[in-house]
């Protein structure tokens, strides 16, 4: 970037991104969590649900390296168990957004006309709502819990995917390989499917690497509004939300699941700068 | 080879090297020219042999991105190690620049007017009215109607060809004893090309100045120029008058060039192009930037540099079509 | 075209979009499992109350008349009225506004005056430690959730050290500046996080853009460089970013509401949720989608009048 202004900067080889520093510190932070997410019982010290009423309230300790709350709840033992639920937050409350996204961004934007219109009008019309404003009053018609916010979340977030989709797929149609394909009589489906979309994927998986990120932060966010995971389920928002009554007398109940968030948020999003670099098209 | 003191810009030396994630470009390599006053000079070369770097490295412009080394000797002061805040009073006053893009060149959101102002203001005493009148002056000097409608038009309200002209004007602003221009008609349609070619030509007439003429295209710079250097790889490889150079080309890579543009052949004969692609920075030759895409090349040129060698007409290569006048020793 | 036309023509734009928003919320509404008019009524109401309810609401009439009737409610300002606080929908919501607005407006304020000149920093110090400081400061502000700023806040500056009250939005304007202090940084530090991302990238654009170095040629002053032509240039992609970051901005805002207790729209939006308040859930829908719909606006305006390239198209 830096020259670009006298000459064209010949390219490294891609495979830099993947060696920078940020980009393993993310890796790691990401395996890890992916490790807690699906071994929790390995790792967790306590039953992240047995009350202990002899231990209510204590301060982190080697004992208990998070405290424990108003039930005598070991604290790190009921954050490394939600790892399971909010990792999983990033792939629910994206996969459908993912799909639905790229099947109609790729239709919208090889067929055009009438329905490309209508689709515009109505993304439009979606991103005229705050997300989570939207997002919450579909969780409100449908209720508080997580299945109820992954369909909340689906229905309005494919739109971001299928808009980007679809400018994708339209700036590949401009390519000599589309019309080829159209003169060999090849089916729609084929010159779609075959042709069009692996070229034009990059940017929309590029996206929801970022976006996973987000999920989480989303997911935990819905959480400690009350509508999405409910207690007694151990969820990052959730915890924070039952430790705030407490926030003057042991702020740890709060705090320590909050450190767990921005953890895997940043692992994400530095795993996604490392893709996005990788991937970022010549030129 | 260095010429008479009466040199208005002596260029010697310079060479400008980037850093690139831990590796060093050098995109100018050991350049010296000289330059009268009045003179049009060409600098002719593929995108990427350096010769744009090379006028933004006589400007003080490359060396926030890199380092410059080397003399560029200006009525008696070497500008490369002349501190910024003095370059500043050089810049755009004694010694002006015109880009190549007329429509990324000039700032989107003021108005023409302002941009040619703001010229004045750092570099006259005029004051309000005067620099109103003057900037008037200098959209009709350049061949733009109806000026003092249009100083209060922006950029994009102009056509390709009298953008350039604006930033003909701008360049103009304070009398500059030397224009610099890094491929002024290249982003234009030919027609447009040859009027702001002629433009140039006749302003440098007129104002006695001494221009810099940077250009891929061997057709502008034979109609424009004084005197040509060739470059490739970031290296001059022959220098001469215009004359002597198109009529008489010494180095292969110049006799390429002008082969390879369509004119004066018979109708349906193949057009000759040079084989292979210009050299990246990244990785030049050890020895001759051009060997590796020479017919001609013999066994020094894959080791060593060829200097430039000649009196009037010069040349870099160790195997040119003719030895070059005053070449002392070798065969 | 002048900037008053391009208004207009902007303001015709967003007639269509504007119909699909009004099928969206009424469609949320009436997508709810049951009866409507079970669900806006009382637990306690009668059976001719709730034929009251329905025939009020005209859900005797086929859909798209319902919808008609609707749209002539929204358009006469007739939003029914909440359940919870037993008053007219646009009655609640305008009580409830300018603790919002004010939030808002303040957080606008805060996120320009941290991602602006970071922005900045970062990208005139492009790959130094600076710079690499601050986009590693603002990569930990992405992923930190808004609600856990807020807590944090909450828990040291107004809790712990009582620096700050812990919620509310007060009578006076200091009183509001000094209330919603701590929930317009929280706002404000996600925020500007996404702003400043993208801020560097467009500031680095500007810094090394063709004019730029057309300026420097012309031997200007830096500091004429720097005001006249990076700013300005600058300036409209940050215009160009606040416009498309309200959401996240308003979205903020909700969630800070709730931490800090702030009498606004956002925090009356997760009551009503908890109430099953559907009349008020609709009208706060419907005035998000009003208010997003007036800064994307606003920022085409001020998009035309910063660029006069757009004042042509």
């Amino acid at each position: 970037m830096v020259k670009k202004l006298f000459f064209r900067l010949p390219r490294k080889s891609h495979m830099v991104a993947l060696k920078r520093p940020s980009f393993l510190l993310g890796l790691f932070i990401l395996i890890s969590s992916i490790s807690l997410a699906l071994f929790p019982d390995l790792f967790a010290p306590y039953d992240p649900n047995v009350f202990d009423y002899t231990a209510i309230k204590q301060p982190p300790s080697a004992l208990h390296w998070f405290g424990t709350d108003n039930l005598g709840r070991d604290t790190f033992s009921r954050v490394i168990w939600a790892y399971s639920v909010n990792m999983q937050m990033a792939l629910f409350a994206t996969i459908f957004c993912l799909a639905i996204g790229i099947f109609v961004g790729a239709l919208v934007g090889y067929y055009g006309g009438v329905a490309d219109m209508i689709f515009g009008r109505c993304v439009d019309a979606i991103i005229t709502f705050p997300f989570l404003v939207l997002v919450i009053a579909v969780v409100a018609v449908l209720g508080p819990g997580l299945t109820n916010m992954y369909i909340a979340i689906t229905l309005v977030g494919w739109v971001y995917y299928a808009r980007l989709m679809r400018a994708e797929i339209m700036g590949q149609l401009g390519n000599d390989y589309a019309a080829a394909g159209k003169v060999m009589g090849y089916s729609d489906r084929r010159i779609i499917f075959r042709h069009l979309l692996p070229n034009a994927i990059t940017p929309v998986i590029v996206y929801w690497m970022t976006d996973m990120a987000l999920a989480i932060l989303l997911g935990s966010s819905l959480g400690y509004l009350g509508l999405g995971a409910q207690p007694p389920q151990a969820e990052w928002g959730v915890l924070i939300a039952e430790g705030r009554n407490f926030i003057t007398t042991a702020w740890w109940l709060s705090l320590m699941p909050g450190i767990a968030i921005v953890l895997t948020g940043l692992g994400f999003s530095l795993v996604g700068d490392g893709i996005t670099d990788l991937m970022r098209p010549r030129g | 080879m260095t010429q008479s003191n009466s040199a208005l810009l002596s260029v010697k030396n310079l060479s400008t090297s980037f850093h690139v994630g831990g590796q060093k470009l050098r995109a100018v390599d050991e350049v010296s020219f000289d330059l009268a006053a009045g003179e049009v000079l060409g600098i002719v070369g593929e995108s990427g042999s350096g010769k744009s770097i090379t006028l933004r490295s006589i400007m003080g412009l490359a060396r926030r991105y890199g380092e410059v080394t080397g003399e560029v000797m200006w009525q008696g002061e070497n500008l490369v190690t002349k501190p910024e805040a003095q370059m500043r009073k050089i810049r755009g006053k004694d010694i002006a620049m015109i880009f190549q893009e007329p429509m990324s060149s000039l700032n989107p959101l003021l108005t023409v007017g302002v941009q040619i102002k703001e010229n004045l203001v750092a570099h006259t005493e005029l004051d309000k009215k005067a620099r109103h009148l003057r900037a008037i002056e200098l959209l009709d000097l350049v061949g733009i109607p109806d000026a003092l409608r249009r100083l209060n038009d922006y950029p994009h309200q102009f056509s390709g060809g009298m953008r350039q002209r604006v930033m003909i004007a701008i360049a103009l602003a304070s009398s500059p004893k030397l224009l610099l221009a890094d491929e002024p008609t290249t982003a234009l349609d030919v027609t447009i090309q040859n009027q702001i070619l002629k433009l140039i030509l006749d302003l440098s007439h007129e104002l006695g100045m001494s221009v810099i003429l940077v250009t891929h295209d061997l057709g502008v710079a034979a109609q424009t120029c004084d005197r040509l250097a060739v470059m490739y790889g970031g290296k001059l490889v022959e220098k001469g008058s215009t004359r002597d150079v198109l009529r008489n080309p010494l180095h292969r890579y110049t006799m390429g060039l002008l082969q390879s543009v369509p004119e004066n052949v018979e109708p349906r004969t193949p057009l000759f192009s040079l084989p292979g692609t210009p050299p990246s920075l990244m990785n030049l030759p050890k020895g001759c930037a051009f060997a590796p895409r020479c017919a001609h090349a013999v066994d020094a040129c894959v080791e060593t540099k060829p200097p430039l060698e000649g009196t009037q007409h010069q040349v870099a290569c160790f195997n040119p079509t003719q030895p070059p006048v005053g070449a002392g020793g070798q065969s | 075209m002048s900037t008053i036309s391009y208004f207009f023509s902007r303001l015709l734009q967003i007639i269509p979009t504007f119909l699909i928003v009004m099928v969206i919320i009424f469609l949320l509404v009436r997508a709810l499992p049951g009866d409507p008019a079970i669900a806006m009524a009382d637990a306690k109401a009668t059976t001719e109350q709730l034929e009251q309810i329905r025939q009020r609401l005209g859900l005797d009439q086929p859909l798209w008349m319902q919808f008609g009737i609707f749209v002539k409610n929204v358009f006469t300002g007739n939003l029914g009225d909440s359940i919870l606080m037993k008053a007219p929908v646009t009655q609640v919501i305008l009580e409830r506004l300018p603790a919002s607005g004010f939030l808002t407006l303040y957080a606008v304020l805060f996120s320009l005056l941290i991602a602006g000149p970071l922005a900045f920093v970062a990208a005139l110090n492009r790959n130094t430690w600076l710079d690499t400081s601050i986009r590693t400061a603002f990569q930990v502000g992405l992923s930190t959730p808004v609600f856990y700023i807020g807590l944090l806040l909450l828990t040291f500056l107004a809790a712990q050290l009582r620096w700050f009250p812990v919620g509310g939005y007060g009578t006076t304007f200091l009183e509001h500046m000094y209330h919603l202090l701590l929930p317009a940084l929280t706002v404000a530090l996600y925020t500007s996080a996404i702003i400043m991302r993208n801020l560097r990238s467009s500031v680095i654009e500007v810094v090394d853009a063709e004019y730029v170095q057309f300026a420097r040629a012309k031997g200007l002053p830096e500091r004429i460089i720097l005001g006249r032509h990076v700013l300005r240039n600058a300036l409209i992609s940050t215009v160009t970013l606040l416009g498309l970051s309200i959401g996240n901005l308003m979205s903020g805002t909700l969630v800070t509401e709730t931490v800090f207790a702030v009498p606004g729209v956002g925090r009356l939006m997760l009551d009503a949720i908890f109430a099953r308040d559907y009349p008020l859930i609709q009208g706060l829908t419907l005035t998000f989608a009003v208010l997003v719909s007036i800064i994307f606006l606003l920022t085409d305006l001020i998009q035309a009048w910063l660029d006069p390239r757009l004042r042509v198209a």
